[in-house]
């Protein structure tokens, strides 16, 4: 896998959820990941259930095997003035800039600059080395924007060219761009069993390539279990005998099959809630096909019924190291 | 119904008051919120009310449902609406909303200019807090135009259902902050007397800025901000002009979520934070909640009763239970396998007797062998369970957020098994909105 690993996806799709899982599975077998945040959100604290992070990076989770997950919530303002002490030397001075609003300007108002900090500090992570000459991290895992704006903050090149045509800041993007659009980076989907999502997927990833970036997986997220299969769903929607139905659950311990009787009361909601499932059913096999047909790798991931919690992110995370995330460095 | 809400929100009185002119929906990506904005503008326009619906950025499945193949950002008349009233959509361009301020506001010489300035060009396309900005101001502009009795806007897909209310400030103080004054007269700020300091930041900030941008960059900001200068004033003005529109008593925000954490988390923010900016909410709008007619059977019931249907009959298939589930995708077998979730022993049964007779179980399908009815039985009394745990979840999650904003109505919205495809699947959104306010439906 990519030591870049970048993960977007619609709106409601848990796309940072599934960053995290990522993060997990590739640290596993001694590893070590980088978690990276870059919209403010303070979503990796939440999934792993910390308190808010600050602009360090910091050792968050013990993956399986020994591996560690650190993450980095990055804060533009804060590595602007990184990035200034860094080439510039600027200690005071900075602060002083702070004071006028340039700061505030260079990364709320300066179109691209912000995301050419954001994009820069990841790729720094990814290109780090200690003193023996190997990686800080084997991977770094960036909860990106969502699909509707990758593409964007990702092709920072384009965006800062028009206006940066000279000097470090454009230096930076090309950096940048050389990492984003190299063999090292993926950009990943995260998409829900939906039309809107699928659409979204299908368009962002359209966009990608057509801005030359990797494209790397696609996981569907919150993916329903199967609970009825084509022959008992057929059977159910041919408007199977209401009485046998009403006796088996009698039968069953739910009460009398007569007329009105606590078990006939039953027969009708879950038919009707048979039906509902085999419409669902019906879409998400369509949708199901669409992604097959990006030939793309998929990777499911299931709907956890107690809903989302760290133990779900370990869950997921050990699924994909079963569908073969992080099975080679 | 486990999930009716006790305090629920009254949405046709909402939209038939004549007073109400404005109708903000808010909340995190992914909920429905330009679902919801269509159908209660759909709504309200079939109850006999002029509206125009502002989106930012619509599905094009959205834009179809509304018999409109791509909004633009001029309302477009909506054919097909019932009744007296009047629905018109459209679609926020925020590059042809700016440069038509800079047109209106501008000479031509100087909005010429202005537009062919690279910094506003970029500025115009896209810098963080645009879009917020822009449909702050076509709101304003929709409203000033006194076209229409209701306007219902979506708001921008941020990365903080926040950032709708904090931009058009932002974007304001910048415009109006120290560093615009500094770059357009460094000598006025730098004579006071004290202010030394700041003359001498003054230079070393632009040499900072020239030495991280360029200096051409640097000299297009300041030719874009003398060439706008003139405007300035207007933008600041319109900005705090919208503002108070929006605290105004003829504004509703709905902020909308769905039944999970993350998104009733954001919804509780939202619902704070319009509190201290004094901004009226009329409620929250659930979408996606789960209901079901049996909610009388438990999960647990339900569970037990599907066993012991599994125990009696079936021999062919060891743990009986082989017919109920899976489908036809060999490879979904693998995820199946895991899928269950932290359900109880039950379950992990029932998938793991899938997998293992998961060939045998296509070729049934394929002869289109009814199943006996125990094993139908058994498999909607498990999709009953199912329900019931969502259900569970569900009301966990709704419990948290009610226990700290009881005093929000309330309007929910039932799952679909699919996308709004047209006005019918807009007015059937729409009735469900209406329907939670006239209290709870009548189940037996």
């Amino acid at each position: 896998m990519s030591r870049l690993q970048v993960v977007s996806g619609k709106g409601g799709t848990g796309k940072t959820t599934v960053a995290a899982a990522l993060a997990l599975a590739l640290a596993s077998r001694g590893r070590r990941t980088l978690l990276v945040e870059v919209e403010g959100r303070q979503g990796i604290a939440q999934v792993f259930e910390t308190e808010p992070l600050p602009y360090e990076e910091r050792r968050i989770a013990a993956a399986p095997g020994g591996g560690e997950v650190y993450a980095l919530a990055i804060d533009p303002e804060l590595a602007l003035l990184d990035y200034l002490q860094m080439f510039y030397k600027l200690g005071g001075a900075g602060r002083a800039l702070k004071k006028l609003g340039a700061i505030d300007f260079a990364t709320t108002i300066a179109p691209g600059l912000r995301d050419v900090l954001l994009t820069g500090k990841a790729c720094e992570a990814v290109r780090r080395k200690d003193k023996k000459g190997r990686y800080a991290y084997d991977h770094v895992v960036m909860d990106a924007p969502p699909t509707g704006r990758v593409t964007r903050f990702l092709n920072v090149n384009d965006e800062v060219a028009g206006l940066a045509k000279v000097g470090p800041i454009h230096h930076q993007a090309q950096a940048v761009m050389g990492v984003l659009k190299s063999p090292q980076t993926e950009v990943h989907l995260v998409t829900l069993l939906e039309e809107m999502p699928v659409q979204e997927t299908v368009d962002g990833i359209a966009e990608l390539r057509g801005a030359g970036l990797p494209v790397g997986r696609v996981a569907v997220n919150m993916v329903r279990p199967a609970l009825l299969g084509d022959a008992a769903l057929r059977t159910a929607l041919q408007s199977p005998s209401h009485t046998a139905v009403a006796k088996a659950l009698s039968t069953a311990g739910l009460g009398g099959a007569r007329r009105g009787g606590k078990a006939e009361r039953l027969v009708d909601p879950l038919l009707e809630q048979a039906g509902e499932y085999a419409e669902r059913h019906t879409l998400e096999r369509a949708q199901r096909s669409v992604l097959t047909g990006l030939g793309l790798p998929l990777h499911e991931l299931p709907l956890l019924t107690e809903g989302m919690d760290l133990a779900g992110v370990y869950e997921l995370s050990a699924l994909l190291r079963e569908q073969g995330v992080g099975a080679t460095a | 119904m486990s999930l009716e809400p006790a305090n629920p929100l009254a949405v046709d009185p909402l939209l038939d008051d004549p007073e109400t002119r404005i109708v903000v929906c808010c909340g995190s990506g992914g909920v429905g919120k330009t679902t919801t904005a269509a159908a209660l503008g759909l709504r309200a326009a079939e109850r006999g009310r002029r509206v125009v619906v502002l989106t930012i950025d619509p599905a094009r499945r959205l834009a179809q449902s509304m018999g409109i193949d791509s909004l633009d950002n001029v309302p477009r008349q909506v054919p097909g609406i019932e009744g007296k009233g009047e629905l018109h959509a459209m679609m926020l361009d925020m590059k042809r909303t700016f440069d038509e301020i800079v047109e209106a506001h501008a000479d031509p010489e100087r909005a010429r200019a202005i537009l062919e300035n690279p910094f506003y060009q970029s500025l115009s396309a896209g810098f963080a807090g645009t879009q917020e900005y822009m449909a702050m101001e076509k709101l304003g502009q929709l409203r000033a135009t006194d076209a229409w009795d209701l306007i219902v806007v979506d708001t921008p897909p941020s990365r903080s259902a926040l950032d709708f209310l904090d931009a058009p400030k932002r974007l304001g103080s910048f415009l109006d902050g120290k560093l615009i004054r500094l770059l357009m007269a460094p000598a006025k700020v730098g004579g006071r007397a004290g202010m030394k300091f700041l003359n001498a930041g003054m230079s070393m900030m632009t040499g900072v800025l020239g030495k991280l941008l360029g200096g051409q960059l640097l000299r297009d900001v300041q030719t874009f901000v003398a060439a706008m200068d003139s405007m300035f004033g207007g933008f600041r003005t319109r900005a705090d002009a919208t503002f108070q529109l929006l605290q105004a008593p003829g504004t509703a925000f709905l902020v909308v979520a769905a039944p999970e954490r993350d998104a009733l988390r954001e919804a509780a923010y939202f619902v704070e934070r319009l509190g201290a900016e004094k901004m009226p909410l009329a409620g929250l709008v659930l979408n996606r909640v789960h209901s079901s007619g049996a909610a009388q059977l438990s999960a647990e019931q339900a569970l037990a009763a599907a066993e012991n249907l599994d125990g009696g009959g079936i021999v062919d298939q060891p743990p009986g239970k082989a017919g109920l589930v899976g489908n036809s995708a060999p490879e979904a077998a693998t995820d199946r396998a895991t899928s269950s979730g932290p359900g109880s022993p039950a379950d992990q049964d029932g998938v793991r007797a899938d997998t293992a007779a998961g060939a045998e179980q296509e070729k049934d399908a394929d002869e289109e062998v009814p199943v006996p009815v125990e094993e139908l039985t058994a498999g909607l009394l498990r999709l009953h369970a199912e329900r019931m745990r969502l259900l569970a979840r569900e009301q966990r999650t709704r419990d948290r957020f009610t226990a700290r904003h009881p005093e929000v109505p309330v309007a929910e919205v039932p799952a679909l098994p699919g996308d709004v495809h047209d006005l019918a699947g807009l007015r059937a959104i729409g009735t469900y909105l209406a329907e939670a306010g006239t209290g709870p439906a009548d189940e037996t």
